[in-house]
């Protein structure tokens, strides 16, 4: 019998680094977006955490295309 | 194409048949949140899964070349042993799906490999060092992986948000949320399509092989390809709303957040393992998210009789699977009758399993519905006096089954009404 822990260590580390990264990320993104929403205490339309946003979105949308990639090949 | 024999017919079509109970057994791994979550109605959900898998089926141009990556020795595997492997998945996935577990669809398709093959040609047959790296060892990791990603990621998420308390802005978030979710879910109907149809394409063209029908080695024709994507997708577009109900509200109460956490930690799991050759199977790795994820969140709780029940299914998918292999092997081996009575066991034990589905069916309209209430007085009394449904059912399978009920059928556990 041949367990190959590094293989099984590797997929728990990638695993976990890439989950919190991308969910981290998403969070980032959505926050970013809701506060151009105005509300009761101010807020509103800030060019700054928009951009930030969509920055955060493009980098998952990268990794959903990885994701792809990895599927097809 | 040119001299399929009644047999090889047979299994065709019994692969096909495990292809599509594969589809609406494995529908809840990739929507069961989202459907729990709100993010995509019952319906549109399971149509987008289906599409995907069919897409999938499609995609990739690695062909499955051995169907049990080395559990069994595959030379000079006859015909009728695949058939009575495939008669054991089938029943087993059709079983768990009554009770609405999560099963992995590949466990059962060992099993059943393992039980007609050793049947066939003795435990030699079997390599059991692989069953214990391919098939336990996996069973024991997959859920602590994507449950640990899925605990922290719930916690970093609502940690980051945890300033938002604005109505308007929550809903805004809400609505985030629900779109990373709806992404992460395709990526795992994705790879499902792409791995799951292929392990029936492998399957049908080592048939084809083994019956002289295709040369060693050949690659699976297009029709082969076609039907085996079209089958994963009927199966998938049907909906196992049963395994759905447990995954996505049974084990746990999942808010947006939380889903979109625990599929995108499955989805990353199921990608990084079959990408780093450490291949971990998708409804576990989904099962171990969802309950990750369910503890992430401050306040939430695991449905730990339900999860105790699951964990059980997953232990006995590879014996039960086995047995039912086993059996349908020994009458096979009686020659052409054997065959025949075998395959009219199939058809009249999946229809008795389809007949008791009947009686409390779940479909999209309450996939979401009763088990969102809280076991109360009532729910536990009635449980107590009227005898569930399962307990009853078990008998009239025995023969066939072997029984779930030691852990199915304690009367006092108050989340099986509801889950039934």
């Amino acid at each position: 019998m041949n367990i190959d822990w590094a293989a099984l260590a590797s997929v728990f580390g990638v695993s976990l680094v890439v989950t919190i990264a991308l969910v981290g990320l998403f969070t980032l993104g959505i926050i970013g977006l809701a506060k151009q929403v105005p509300t009761a205490q101010g807020g509103g339309p800030s060019v700054l955490a928009r951009s930030g946003a969509y920055a955060c979105f493009g980098l998952c949308a990268a990794a959903v295309a990885y994701g792809i990639y990895l599927i097809v090949v | 194409m040119e001299h399929i024999t009644l047999l090889l017919a047979i299994v065709v079509v019994t692969a096909l048949v495990f292809d599509f109970t594969n589809g609406f057994h494995d529908t809840a791994n990739a929507m069961a949140t989202t459907i729990s979550t709100g993010a995509l109605k019952p319906k549109t959900a399971v149509a987008m899964s289906a599409v995907l898998n069919l897409v999938g089926a499609f995609l990739s141009v690695e062909v499955a070349k051995t169907i049990s990556g080395g559990i069994i020795n595959e030379n000079g595997l006859r015909t009728e042993v695949i058939f009575a492997a495939l008669v054991g998945a089938i029943l087993w996935n059709l079983l768990t799906w009554l009770v609405g577990l999560p099963s992995s669809s590949s466990h059962a398709l060992f099993g059943g490999l393992i039980g007609a093959a050793v049947m066939s040609a003795g435990w030699s047959s079997i390599n059991g060092g692989t069953v214990v790296t391919k098939v336990l060892l996996p069973a024991i990791a997959a859920p602590l992986v994507a449950g640990l990603a899925a605990l922290l990621a719930t916690k970093l998420t609502y940690r980051i948000n945890r300033k938002i308390t604005d109505e308007a802005q929550l809903k805004s978030t809400a609505k985030g949320y629900r779109a990373g979710q709806i992404a992460s879910a395709g990526l795992v109907s994705l790879a499902h399509g792409t791995n799951d149809a292929q392990k029936t394409m492998g399957i049908i063209t080592l048939a084809l092989v083994t019956g002289g029908v295709l040369a060693p080695g050949s690659n699976p024709p297009v029709w082969v390809i076609a039907s085996a994507g079209i089958a994963i997708a009927l199966g998938t577009y049907l909906g196992g709303w049963r395994i759905i109900r447990t995954m996505g509200s049974g084990l746990t109460d999942l808010r947006p957040p939380q889903g979109f956490a625990a599929q995108t930690s499955a989805a990353t799991v199921i990608l990084a393992s079959s990408h780093l050759g450490f291949s971990l199977s998708t409804t576990q790795s989904c099962s171990g998210a969802v309950m990750g994820a369910g503890l992430g969140r401050k306040g939430g709780v695991v449905r730990w009789s339900t999860a105790t029940r699951m964990f059980v299914a997953w232990g006995l998918t590879l014996p039960a699977a086995g047995l039912i292999g086993a059996g349908s092997e020994f009458l096979t081996k009686q020659g052409p009758w054997g065959v025949g009575v075998v395959a009219v066991l199939l058809v009249a034990g999946s229809a008795a399993i389809w007949l008791l589905s009947r009686r409390k069916p779940v479909d999209h309209t309450n996939v979401n519905a009763p088990d969102d209430e809280p076991a109360g007085v009532v729910t536990t009394a009635m449980a107590a006096v009227s005898p569930p449904p399962i307990g009853s059912a078990v008998p009239d399978l025995k023969t066939t089954i072997p029984a779930p009920a030691p852990t199915a059928g304690t009367p006092g556990d108050p989340a099986r009404p509801a889950t039934v």
